[in-house]
């Protein structure tokens, strides 16, 4: 061969990308590290989307604030995963709730796609939150099992709040299976599109938005949010248009 | 509004309405139960299939399932049918359509004859009665040969989407993927990224990366930056070089709406794509990717089953005479095809639709970490996709979509496939990957390591850059 051995150039190109390149073969096939590394990351994925969310240990981390449980209309994880619109819907047995009561905002802390995500990162989210909110009327803390973003309209309206933030699990990928998003909207009430809520996501900790930075981000938002009345694609405008600037990375609804 | 029954299992099976029909006899799949649309039992699925078996194919041309005065889509079916195509067929029933087309009699050339004549619900119809292996072996016998710097579909050959995605559209990490997928031999239907950002200046930021990649290597394939039709058409107004145009469409207006397009942004995209001169003389320049369950997530759906809507969209694409067109048949999630039995189906079916309506029909064969699918349901798909005579299948470093955080196939995949089943890559680019020295003289790959090509300089270039 004329030219001078390689010395594995892949290891510089492995600085610019997270993708799986220079794996190598055996015959046209994967090497086995690959392959079981690949399993490997499936599996936490797989199973950040099945394991049940541990209510209790999330209450105890929500501590002192006071905490209520709600589930949605999906039975199970099955159907959780086949029917979204039951998981947009508020089992009615579920939450005891006093209608007419009002707060500022409500907080929901839902399961989503990846309980994991909410187990590690919702609570230290949500004390970082608090502290940016003296003064502000709070709801209880609401966790929600078998829910997606919009079950937060119904739980939202059903406490009297004016905003309600849905800390939810997102659709883990093989790189991150734990990753959080918060969706935040104005007058919360059922029926409420996607274009009407502002959303942080990508809160974990491989490389993501660390909690402390989202908790004030969503503090901010909050502020602008009951300041000019509404959430949404109007509110991102509105900020855009008065010279600030804030981040709302989209991303698919969980 | 026709009725249809069938006596089956004892009962009486009652239908009212094609799109009725059409639904109770499809192949069960969540996203159907999730619109109310299923059959309400198997028995019920089977029935309607006995019913379906009966209908002439001509009540397809008197009976549209989205009426015409509301969708375009059902206007571009039904003016462009091409009664002289259709006539051979005329007398057939959906049942009768289904023998025929697995006849020996019904070979490449009588398929190829009769798709102008075929609208996408009896394609739909008729898919809905055949098993798995009649939708193989039918749509094998197919070949739908497109053509741009590489020439593709060709009896024999196996192409791929190399699909280099990055988060942050980083291009160096774009040109990091895009390596490894040219030195494992992928790449030859088109190098296509799907941007993170979907904005004209980052859109032609990429375009500038791949193309000044390819025209430096000299390779024989297209590239493509997946923006929407409408920043396509900014980019090539303001001069990056555009090789093909891309487009997700769907099967009704209201769900192409729901895509910010209509039939004619996009033949304002293809004259603007066509003007630029870089196509060849079949002036072959969209790319469309489709899937099903996309018209129900638009909410337009119009109470028909999402496999007749996905077949409908393959009208939209074969209007535009498309380079490539895939189905991305798993990405969309299990509450439209749950596990991998669903999924398999659904490329199988989308496949054979494409192809006898004439399409350059590839498949994304891919899974979201929330359906119940895994990497052996892939293999199953490819295998039996690759067997089937599929136009090109997309390949991602390591099967793991790192932007769009989905599995596809990995590089390694298709090489499995090419050797296990004998197929090659496209000539234009086989060539190319010999005179790189990528491939040996059999065509297998030289592992990276030990290849001396001079694709390897770039990545060290590269890697030294960085």
């Amino acid at each position: 061969m004329a030219d001078a051995p390689v010395q594995d150039p892949w290891a510089r190109l492995r600085a610019a990308t997270r993708a799986r390149i220079g794996l190598g073969l055996t015959g046209d096939a994967l090497p086995l590290r690959e392959v079981l590394d690949f399993q490997m990351a499936h599996a936490l994925a797989r199973d950040a989307v099945h394991t049940p969310l541990d209510g209790k240990a999330l209450e105890a981390a929500l501590r002192p604030h006071p905490v209520l449980h709600a589930r949605s209309m999906a039975p199970d994880r099955s159907t959780y995963l086949r029917r979204p619109d039951l998981g947009r819907r508020l089992s009615p047995e579920s939450l005891d709730l006093s209608e007419g009561a009002s707060c500022d905002v409500a907080f929901v802390l839902a399961d989503g796609l990846s309980a994991t995500a909410v187990q590690r990162h919702a609570a230290p989210v949500f004390h970082a939150c608090l502290e940016r909110l003296a003064g502000w009327r709070i709801a209880p803390a609401v966790i929600a099992t078998q829910a997606r973003v919009a079950l937060g309209d119904e739980i939202g309206a059903r406490l009297g709040a004016r905003l309600v933030a849905v800390l939810i699990g997102e659709r883990p990928g093989l790189s991150v299976p734990d990753s959080l998003g918060i969706y935040l909207t104005y007058e919360p009430r059922t029926g409420r599109r996607d274009s009407e809520r502002n959303c942080i996501s990508n809160i974990h900790a491989a490389g993501g938005l660390a909690p402390e930075l989202a908790a004030a981000k969503l503090a901010w938002l909050m502020r602008e949010a009951l300041a000019r009345k509404l959430t949404g694609t109007g509110l991102k405008d509105d900020v855009e248009a008065a010279g600030l600037t804030v981040p709302t990375p989209k991303v698919l609804e969980p | 509004m026709g009725s249809w029954s069938a006596i089956a299992g004892g009962e009486r099976h009652v239908f009212d309405g094609l799109p009725h029909l059409l639904a109770a006899a499809s192949p069960r799949r969540s996203g159907d139960e999730l619109a109310g649309l299923a059959a309400a039992s198997d028995a019920q699925r089977v029935a309607a299939r006995f019913a379906l078996a009966d209908l002439p194919l001509r009540a397809f041309l008197n009976e549209a399932v989205v009426p015409y005065e509301a969708d375009e889509v059902t206007r571009l079916i039904l003016d462009t049918h091409d009664a002289a195509a259709f006539a051979p067929i005329a007398h057939l029933t959906v049942g009768g359509l289904r023998d025929w087309l697995l006849s020996h009699e019904a070979d490449a050339a009588a398929l190829a004859a009769i798709s102008p004549g075929l609208t996408p619900e009896m394609a739909a119809a008729v898919s809905k009665l055949m098993r798995n292996q009649d939708l193989i072996t039918v749509a094998r016998k197919r070949r739908v040969v497109t053509a741009f710097r590489s020439t593709l579909g060709q009896e024999g050959r196996l192409a791929t989407r190399l699909q280099p995605n990055h988060p942050t559209d980083d291009p160096r990490g774009i040109a990091a993927s895009t390596l490894d997928g040219l030195l494992n031999g992928s790449g030859d239907a088109v190098i296509g990224v799907n941007p993170a950002t979907d904005s004209v200046p980052n859109a032609m930021a990429l375009l500038r990366m791949l193309d000044e990649l390819r025209a430096r290597y000299d390779i024989p394939t297209q590239t493509c930056v997946l923006t929407h039709v409408t920043n396509a058409i900014e980019i090539m107004r303001r001069g990056a070089p555009v090789d093909l145009v891309f487009q997700s469409v769907a099967g009704t207006e209201g769900a192409n709406r729901g895509f910010g397009v209509d039939l004619a942004i996009l033949r304002e995209a293809r004259d603007a794509a066509l003007a630029l001169g870089r196509a060849g003389p079949s002036g072959e320049v969209m790319y469309f990717e489709t899937g099903q369950g996309s018209a129900l997530s638009a909410e337009a759906h119009h109470g028909v089953d999402q496999q007749t809507l996905e077949a409908r969209a393959y009208a939209v694409c074969r209007a535009f005479r498309p380079l490539l067109v895939n189905t991305v048949v798993g990405f969309i999630g299990p509450e439209y095809l749950y596990d991998g039995k669903q999924i398999i189906r659904a490329g199988l079916e989308d496949h054979f639709c494409g192809k006898l309506l004439g399409l350059p029909m590839g498949v994304d064969v891919c899974y979201t970490n929330h359906a119940e699918a895994d990497g052996d349901d892939m293999d199953g798909l490819m295998t039996l996709l690759a067997v089937a005579g599929v136009h090109f299948l997309i390949c991602v470093p390591g099967a793991d979509d790192i932007m769009l955080n989905y599995q596809s196939l990995s590089f390694h995949d298709v090489l499995a496939l090419r050797s296990m089943l004998g197929l090659r890559p496209a000539p234009e680019f086989e060539a190319w990957l010999a005179r790189m020295g990528i491939a040996g003289p059999n065509g297998a790959i030289h592992p990276p390591e030990l290849a001396s090509s001079r694709l390897m300089q770039l990545a060290q270039e590269a890697g030294a850059r960085g």
